[in-house]
């Protein structure tokens, strides 16, 4: 039932999204949540869990299904993305496989690498992940130092990845390696590493602020033998490749910024209903009231933005800017609004065992992976001056045309 | 800065600082993995004479100037771990002031000097599950029975609540009485019917916080602070002094985050070149750090009006809301400025950021800062000190003519300024009205705060009466405002929706209350 | 306990509020209406040694610390026209400051003595029409001619630079030099070839802001104040203290809009209460009277440790970064509490939002403030006293 304050979601509005969020919500109601606490205990996630969601149809959406995916649209990862979030689980790491790693392979991958790896990506029993950012560097993918050198038939694979998003648990990664030196962005290219090849070796799941029932961790590649088949895309062509999928990359991330607001706010007008100070119910001062409103006037307005994005990928059309600026702005906001949630639960908001400290401590990080905000209005400012400079210089040739023929 | 620090002070601080960082620092992060600080540390501070600075010396204190503790608090919050810096900052200021100033000898000679030596910790018992901002809403009662209290109840958030030895703990000893009820009671943590459970936080991880509970504990009566009734006014004496040993730690800390990111942002490549090249990056430092400056000053200045005995509510609460918040921002800025290793634990912006959260809400939230601020800029509401000599009484100054002394959301510092109209003369003046209307079929109580009004609409008709019973409806206002009401000079819908009047129960109840009043 | 002010200030405070209230408040809407102020103010100013307090005796001024001008400035800030303000300040403390510092005896007894009296305004011309932010890409020029200087060049955004008898301008006299290529020249406004024009502003109305053109302008070499190629540093010495006057200007304003606003909102009433009622407003006057308190004593501070002898470069740019920041916040909010009557120019917070908007962009705009201090914290820049 749409309320009078939040927007419709036409790209949910079909029965079959009524139907799919009710098996999402068995799952992470029965599947997920109670294990929580022994899974922030260990850093990562039990095997199950990803089976589980195999079994229901949550993993690989959008993939073919002659490779067991779903063959739904996008709209359904979305959907997946935002209740996961608004559950407030960052375990398992369901997006970054499905809507991350799946794709690469079955855009990008050889029929070898398809029929090899989709198949246990659908049903769970293979987990992948993608390996890009370095130790030295982030932001600068370009000057990433891991290198594949051409052996013939194979590479051998030098150097270290971190923050690799499940990581620990996968059974492969996605590598962005240098495959020739000195060119630049057109020296990289994405390889599949299985994590038990000798000499490719993980280290232990990172302790986090946030996120700590979903692993983390370094990658550490030592003359690990690759045989060329596992090369995703084209030689040299990685860089490109990754720029082709940041926009859907890019608008998980805001997803799951929506998400994680319309779950804390939900746990906040909760609360807010029952504590009581000053003999009333916290709701009935006008700060509550006030703070409320801001929250949810800032989610319905983001999720009309997010929307839009969600229907262009559809449509193909979602550009990496607009992504970018869903993406920092869906973050940013995130950030902002939990922490005002948080303020609502006086000192409870501070204790782990309720959730609005985790939805706090999850947030954080949403403004830095997938490419830091101050990335994000790098690449929108450059790319607005470039198109605005490139039309100067077509008005600046169209006068002097004019002219031109105006003095013949 | 040189106003403010003496060449004592500043030797005093170098032996401070060596020894943090050579006993505190290197464990903190074992610590905070162990959820833990072990109680070593305490003793060797003792041993130090970094405690108990500005406590007499007959108790083993110092007896030093109150710029001593602002240099204490100062390195500690260098230390970047909230909760190690609490553990202190609760025993010393927040939790023993109160035996110091209010207890009997035999009390002082118990337990100062173990806090002293730092044999000894204690907490300051306020908060309740039910009762945080709302403290005057506390239900632990300490029932006097020969020569013991029985205290039965539940404390929660408490600092040092776990493995501490004492809670100098807020009890009604009148239960029946409002504020005037209140009574400071140190229990022990040994003492049969107390446990605790160790709360999981966000962050002050090295800091234990407990829930406690109170089964029938039997407490001495020699254990009572002071006079019974008298609690109230006790704490809100100390509070100032609570507000402001946050300040000066988050200066630090604010300005020790500042540090890290500036020699993290030196060495950080990115794109060919230290990331301290970036334009953004460098006028976020830039504007950080000049609210990191303007707060120094300002925490200067209330530490200096303290150490002068000068009382100033609207400061200190003041300096704790800006400080908090500013610790928040700069947290969170430095953070961005480390990226992906901002989020990893190993390195130190992740615990800055977690531990500095809950500034703007415990020692008084920051929404209950800015009501006390409001009602001495607005409201003209004075606060006069309380006399030196122990006996606490704060005196509330009456707001100014015209000024109406109450906030609509009743907080805890009010006074209340009823007109003097008698209850009889209430009842009778709406018994026309409410025989006029259909009865009610509930009934109906307006409670002014230790008087009240009950429409009685279960009979054939509406009886109204000063009766006190449980009502399905109760509507909580100043007699003025109900006054207001039923001369029709306040809207009772307009009232109802702005919070002016507050409900509890029966809504619909409510609803009726335009009909009975137009 | 550390105490800022003495009897002495908290008397001359209450002597030149109530000179205000008399000869100045009376006649503001007047002056914001003509958009200039009248002679006769400058000479009463003069009379009463306000323009002076800071100035030697031997000049006529009062040889007062340097609190009186804190006092000074806080007191103008409650006027409500930051026109006045600018007018009424720039001419003692921008243009009289440079004649007092680099001045040579005969040029302090040709402006300086006048300056303090009243009878002479001066203005300080820096800004040109294509270098604000970037002093030292200044393109008005003084080229030596014999025994004189030739100016060629314009100015723009001056204060009191329609109106002034004299102008303390900013020239290079080496335009392939930058920094050390620029000096400062005293120009009288009757010479030939100087003119000038009003510039119409969103705010400080009642002050003459000024376009100022040089047309081959002809200055004796005695007019140059200060040593040739020494300007730039002049100018960047006083601004410690007129970027710390700005900080103050800052909160002086916002308290004084908290103070007419907190009238206002207890009078106004909406849905059956005065509206000093509702809790989120309480709360903002609550967040916003906080904020001023915190930059006000940071300010004193400072002041404390410039009288000390501290050249507080960095400190001083904090504060008119937050001070202004401050102002703008505290202008918008406490024009929201007004509501519709916010937006009316017969109430003073239209005026007073107007007037605070230029707090973040003259005198050093906030970003240059920011290039500053990271270049004082990340570069380790420290700043010498010239």
């Amino acid at each position: 039932m749409i309320k009078n304050y939040q927007l419709p979601r036409k790209v949910y509005a079909t029965e079959e999204h009524a139907m799919f969020k009710k098996t999402v919500e068995e799952y992470f109601k029965n599947h997920v949540l109670p294990h929580r606490e022994k899974w922030e205990e260990q850093g990562y996630c039990d095997k199950e869990a990803w089976l589980k969601a195999g079994e229901l149809g949550l993993l690989g959406i959008t993939c073919d299904p002659k490779y067991g995916g779903m063959g739904l649209d996008f709209s359904f990862s979305a959907m997946l993305i935002e209740e996961q979030s608004r559950y407030g689980a960052a375990a398992p790491g369901i997006s970054m496989h499905s809507d991350i790693v799946i794709p690469y392979i079955e855009k990008h991958g050889s029929d070898f690498l398809k029929e090899k790896y989709l198949p246990g990506c659908c049903s769970g029993e293979l987990i992948g992940s993608l390996g890009m950012t370095e130790p030295s560097t982030g932001s600068d993918l370009q000057a990433i130092k891991t290198f594949a050198e051409d052996k013939g038939d194979h590479w051998i694979v030098n150097g270290s990845k971190t923050f690799i998003t499940i990581g620990y648990t996968s059974d492969f990664t996605i590598v962005a390696c240098k495959t020739s030196k000195g060119a630049g962005s057109r020296g990289i290219s994405l390889i599949i590493l299985d994590a038990d090849m000798p000499g490719f070796s993980k280290g232990k799941p990172f302790k986090k602020l946030g996120l700590k029932t979903s692993d983390t961790c370094e990658l550490f590649f030592e003359d690990v033998k690759v045989p060329k088949e596992n090369l995703v895309g084209e030689l040299g062509m990685g860089f490109i490749h990754m720029m082709t999928e940041l926009p859907r990359e890019r608008l998980t991330i805001a997803l799951t910024a929506i998400g994680a607001v319309r779950g804390a706010l939900e746990h906040t007008l909760a609360y807010t209903q029952e504590r009581k100070a000053f003999k009333q119910p916290i709701c009935a001062f006008q700060n509550t009231q006030f703070e409320v409103a801001e929250i949810a006037t800032q989610l319905e307005y983001h999720c009309a933005f997010v929307d839009r994005c969600t229907e262009l990928l559809g449509e193909e059309k979602l550009t990496a800017e607009l992504a970018s600026m869903a993406k920092y702005h869906s973050s940013d906001m995130q950030c902002k609004m939990i922490d005002a949630c948080l303020q609502l639960f006086g000192g409870y908001g501070y204790i782990w065992e309720y959730p609005i400290a985790r939805y706090y401590g999850d947030a954080r990080v949403q403004r830095i992976y997938g490419g830091t905000n101050e990335i994000m209005k790098l690449m929108i400012s450059r790319s607005i001056y470039a198109d605005f400079f490139q039309e100067m210089k077509a008005a600046k040739k169209h006068a002097q045309k004019q002219m031109a023929a105006a003095a013949n | 800065m040189s106003t403010f620090f003496t060449e004592e002070h500043e030797l005093f601080r170098q032996s401070l600082r060596a020894f943090l960082e050579k006993e505190a620092i290197p464990h903190i992060d074992q610590w905070e993995e162990d959820r833990r600080t072990p109680r070593d540390i305490w003793k060797k501070m003792g041993d130090m004479g970094f405690l108990g600075l500005s406590y007499p010396e007959e108790y083993g204190g110092l007896g030093l100037d109150f710029f001593y503790d602002v240099v204490f608090n100062e390195e500690l919050g260098r230390c970047n771990s909230g909760g190690f810096a609490i553990t202190q900052q609760v025993t010393q200021y927040m939790s023993c002031p109160n035996i110091l100033k209010y207890g009997s000898e035999e009390l002082k000679q118990r337990y100062l000097p173990g806090i002293i030596s730092g044999d000894l910790i204690s907490s300051i018992g306020i908060t309740e599950p039910g009762a945080g901002s709302d403290a005057q809403n506390i239900s632990t009662t300490a029932i006097k029975d020969g020569d013991h209290y029985v205290v039965n109840g539940a404390k929660t958030f408490i600092t040092n609540g776990v493995y501490g030895d004492f809670i100098v703990t807020v009890v009604k000893t009148d239960p029946e009485a409002g504020a005037a009820g209140v009574s400071l009671l140190i229990l022990e943590q040994k003492m049969e019917g107390v446990t605790s459970r160790k709360l999981k936080k966000l962050g002050w991880h090295s800091s234990d916080t407990a829930e406690l509970n109170f089964d029938n504990v039997k407490v001495p009566v020699e254990n009572l602070i002071g006079e019974e009734g008298r609690g109230f006014y006790y704490l809100m004496n100390g509070l100032q002094l609570e507000r402001l040993v946050a300040v000066p730690a988050a200066v630090t800390g604010c300005e020790t985050a500042i540090e890290m990111s500036l020699q993290y942002m030196s060495e950080r490549e990115a794109f060919g070149r230290p990331i301290n090249k970036f334009q953004v990056l460098r006028h976020r430092i830039a504007q950080l750090a000049s609210e990191v400056e303007a707060l120094k000053a300002f925490s200067y200045h209330c530490c200096e009006m303290y150490a002068n005995d000068i009382y100033d509510v609207k400061l200190c609460s003041m300096a704790k809301l800006l400080a908090t918040e500013l610790c928040e921002k700069v947290a969170t800025e430095c953070l961005q400025f480390f990226g992906g290793y901002g989020f990893m634990e190993e390195y130190p912006m992740a615990r800055m950021y977690r531990d500095v959260r809950v500034g703007t809400i415990g020692g008084g939230s920051s929404e209950i800062m800015r009501e006390i601020i409001a009602k001495i800029v607005i409201d003209g509401q004075g606060y006069v000190k309380p006399k030196s000599s122990g006996n606490g009484i704060v005196e509330r100054k009456a707001s100014t003519p015209g000024g109406n002394g109450k906030s609509d959301n009743g907080s805890t510092d009010t006074a209340e300024t009823t007109p003097d109209i008698s209850i009889e003369e209430i009842v009778s003046g709406i018994q026309a009205k409410a025989s006029a209307v259909d009865a009610l079929g509930k009934t109906l109580k307006f409670d002014f705060g230790g008087e009240q009004i009950t429409i009685d609409g279960t009979g054939a008709d509406n009886q109204v009466s000063a009766s006190n019973p449980d009502a399905d409806c109760t509507i909580n206002l100043s007699k003025e405002d109900f006054h207001k009401l039923v001369s029709g000079n306040l809207n009772p819908m307009n009232a109802v929706m702005s919070g002016q009047v507050k409900i509890d129960g029966d809504m619909g109840l409510a609803m009726k209350l335009q009909s009975l009043f137009s | 306990m550390t105490k800022y002010f003495t009897e002495e200030h908290d008397t001359f405070r209450q002597s030149f509020r109530a000179f205000l209230e008399k000869e100045v408040k009376p006649n503001i809407d007047q002056w914001e209406k003509d958009g200039q102020l009248p002679r006769d103010i400058y000479k009463k100013f003069g009379e009463m040694g306000y323009f002076g307090l800071n100035r030697p005796e031997e000049y006529g001024g009062l040889d007062l610390d340097m609190w009186y001008g804190v006092v000074f400035d806080e007191e103008i800030a409650r006027m409500n026209s930051g026109g006045f303000g600018a007018s009424i300040g720039a001419h003692p403390m921008l243009a009289l400051t440079h004649i007092t510092h680099e001045g040579t005896e005969e040029q302090k007894q040709k402006y300086l003595v006048p300056g303090i009296l009243g009878t002479k305004v001066g203005c300080l011309a820096i800004t040109e029409p294509s270098a604000g932010s970037d002093v030292q890409s200044v393109r008005t020029t003084a080229i030596k001619d014999g025994d004189e200087y030739v100016i060629n060049g314009s100015k723009t955004f001056i204060t009191n630079g329609v109106l002034s008898d004299f102008l303390v301008v900013v020239c290079k006299t080496d335009p392939d030099q930058k920094a050390k290529g620029i000096s400062l020249f005293i120009i009288d406004r009757d010479t030939a070839g100087v003119s000038a024009t009003f510039l119409d502003k969103l705010g400080w109305r009642a002050s003459d802001t000024g376009e100022i053109a040089f047309d081959n302008v002809r200055v004796p070499a005695s007019n140059m104040l200060g040593a040739e190629g020494q300007g730039f540093f002049y100018i960047m010495q006083h601004f410690v203290s007129e970027r710390l006057a700005m900080a103050v200007g800052g909160y002086a304003a916002s308290e004084y809009a908290i103070e007419v606003t907190l009238k206002y909102m207890n009078e106004r009433e909406a849905f059956g209460r005065k509206i000093n009622r509702f809790q989120v407003l309480r709360h903002r006057i609550a967040q916003l009277s906080a904020e001023i308190e915190m930059v006000k004593q940071f300010c004193y501070s400072l002041y404390a440790r410039y009288a000390a002898g501290e050249y507080v470069v960095k400190e001083a740019s904090m504060a008119k970064l937050l001070g202004t920041q401050l102002a703008d916040k505290t202008m918008t909010q406490c024009l929201q509490m007004f509501g519709g009557y916010g937006y009316m120019e017969e109430y003073p917070m239209a005026r007073m939002f107007r007037d605070t908007r230029l707090g973040q962009i003259g005198g050093g705009t906030s970003e240059i403030l920011c290039e500053i201090i990271a270049k004082a914290m990340i570069d380790g820049r420290s700043y010498k006293s010239v």
